[in-house]
């Protein structure tokens, strides 16, 4: 043991957190034949693919088979709506959550008995993994009820010891009054949310940096590094990114340690796997593509081989917590929020940076893109908060003017910025809407 | 500092309706406005108004959800008569008095109008108008000439 180590953020569950990896890759691939098996006995879609492929469970023979098993995306979701992939019986079910799905139908998932053990343990692990632990007081600002954000942070800090606050999402003002009444010391929301709420406190007379909280645990939506600072630096707390979908189980799939350096996957309860979006072809660790992740447990609804969509890469290198589960670098982007403006590939996450880099910008925006005379326009809402606000008229053309330069130097685009009214654009409770493209392509 | 009004910026966008919201959640409050002034552009507006209870007025605002700003501002008296104002500028000229913006309240009293100035310094300005034997309305001043 080094003298620099220091006995960090442990809880007894962690202790999955540190397996030699030669006995994590074996747990890994006795979870997953059993889970294939389940799966292919259990769930017809499945079945039906294994046998077009003429795959039976018996072929998987190491790990790396995973790669010849069938891709699942949320379409198939979609189409077996609402209980088609289930593979337990409803009388084993005893939770469903759903996601909202900006289109069409929500997506439903459910658990059993034994999936919600599992998934109380990976949320435990997330908060040890930054430092909570029992004595500390978590404010829940995820919603509660069919979003899995709200109940899946509850049961983990519940089972952790911690004083859990259910305030659920909303009402803002009463948010800020319990965090400072009560004296929370951790904090689970969306980070734009978190913004919201230093914004909200300071027009209260509250600042944040004299609240005793110390820790944020941010999922829900992509954010970026530049906000991690923004909130570092406004709110005095540490900001720890947590990763999780619905599909998979909800928040608790990965997250951060006190480093800080990339969410930590549970793996020996998710395998992940990084696949080029476009031809599906395998990336070693390290290289940027696709997530795609397989539940290695879970028993209502297995995943195997998941599309998240979530573009990101795999990190194998030692991380200085020593734990020797794999990291994923912070998600920005998304493969299927890629915007192609006037033939140039745009990330929200890029214009996100972007507005952040003007003094006193909040990340409440929205990207609107239309085609005008056939051309694309861009158009960046902002909301002006009260930090941006200026009296004057030529204080706010300046603004508009800077942060319209600084989306231009960032993605290399002319884009209109318009100053909006704040609370006009959508408030993510769940998952921020950051893009209207309004093109008929 | 006495001599000093606060006065309260929203902002606004430029669409129908957003006027009257945030003068309706003031009137509610029982709030007079006892003058404004609007800035336009294309886009966005900024509505500027002085009221007695400024405090209760701002919090009733923010509630609603408006980003306001709070302003130093100063109220001068103006003779009406010809020359009054050019006058007033003349002194602001002189002493370097950088003025932002102004607006008039609508109260006249022995044949004196009542101006509102936006200067870069109030301080500064209200010194230097002083010194010129400008008459400044001091914040109980003003709201007794106002009825309040």
């Amino acid at each position: 043991m080094s003298k620099n180590y220091q006995p960090g953020p442990f809880h007894p569950a962690s202790a999955m957190d540190y397996l030699p990896l030669p006995q994590l890759r074996d747990l890994q691939f006795q979870r997953l034949r059993a889970m294939v098996q389940r799966a292919c006995d259990r769930v017809a879609l499945f079945r039906q693919r294994m046998e077009a492929r003429s795959l039976k469970p018996a072929h998987l023979e190491t790990l790396d088979d995973i790669a010849k098993l069938p891709f699942t995306v949320k379409t198939d979701l979609r189409d077996t709506y609402p209980f088609g992939l289930f593979a337990s019986p409803l009388t084993e079910i005893v939770r469903f959550h759903a996601s909202t799905g900006t289109t069409g139908k929500p997506i439903v998932v459910a658990y059993t008995q034994e999936d919600l053990n599992d998934w109380t343990q990976v949320m435990l692990r997330s908060f040890a993994a930054c430092g909570v632990h029992r004595g500390d007081i978590v404010h829940n600002a995820y919603g509660y009820g069919l979003f899995t954000g709200g109940l899946g942070a509850h049961y983990g800090a519940e089972a952790l010891g911690a004083s859990v606050i259910p305030i659920s999402g909303g009402n803002t003002d009463r948010q800020v009054m319990v965090l400072r009444d009560f004296g929370a010391t951790a904090i689970c929301c969306t980070p734009s949310y978190f913004l919201h709420l230093i914004e909200r406190a300071a027009g209260m007379g509250i600042n944040f940096k004299d609240l005793p909280l110390r820790a944020g645990i941010f999922g829900a939506e992509p954010w970026t590094e530049s906000m991690r600072q923004r909130i570092e630096a406004e709110s005095g707390i540490k900001a720890y990114d947590i990763y999780g979908l619905s599909e998979i189980i909800g928040p608790g799939v990965a997250m951060e340690c006190l480093h800080q350096a990339g969410p930590h996957i549970f793996e020996d309860m998710f395998y992940p796997e990084i696949i080029d979006p476009e031809t599906c072809e395998l990336l070693p660790d390290g290289a940027e593509g696709e997530l795609v992740l397989t539940t290695l447990c879970k028993r209502a609804m297995p995943m195997i081989r998941y599309r998240t969509r979530d573009i990101t890469s795999l990190n194998s290198e030692p991380c200085a917590c020593g734990r020797t589960l794999r990291r994923i670098r912070r998600i920005g982007r998304r493969s299927d929020d890629m915007l192609i403006i006037r033939g140039v590939n745009v990330y929200p996450s890029q214009i996100e940076s972007a507005l952040l880099a003007v003094e006193g910008a909040q990340p409440h925006y929205q990207i609107v893109v239309d085609r005008q005379k056939g051309l694309d326009v861009l158009e960046v809402q902002v909301e002006v908060t009260a930090e941006l606000f200026s009296d004057t008229v030529g204080g706010l053309e300046k603004l508009q003017a800077k942060l319209s330069r600084s989306v231009e130097s960032v993605t290399g685009l002319r884009a209109e910025v318009r100053l909006v009214a704040p609370h006009t654009l959508q408030r993510s409770e769940g998952k921020a809407k950051r893009v209207i493209d309004k093109r008929k392509m | 500092m006495l001599m000093i009004l606060k006065q309260l910026s929203i902002f606004l966008e430029n669409k129908p309706g957003t006027l009257s919201a945030p003068c309706r959640a003031l009137a509610d409050a029982g709030i007079n406005i006892q003058t404004f002034a609007l800035a336009d552009t294309q886009k966005f507006g900024i509505l500027r108004l002085v009221v007695h209870e400024w405090e209760k007025a701002r919090r009733v605002l923010l509630d609603g959800g408006w980003t306001v700003k709070v302003t130093d501002v100063v109220a001068i008296e103006v003779p009406d008569a010809p020359g009054g104002l050019a006058s007033l500028f003349e002194v602001f000229e002189r002493g370097s008095i950088n003025v932002e913006y102004m607006y008039p309240f609508t109260a006249k009293q022995e044949g004196k109008g009542l101006m509102l100035f936006r200067f870069d310094d109030p301080d500064a300005a209200v010194k230097a108008l002083q010194a010129n034997k400008v008459s400044v309305v001091g914040t109980v001043e003003l709201f007794k000439r106002l009825g309040n």
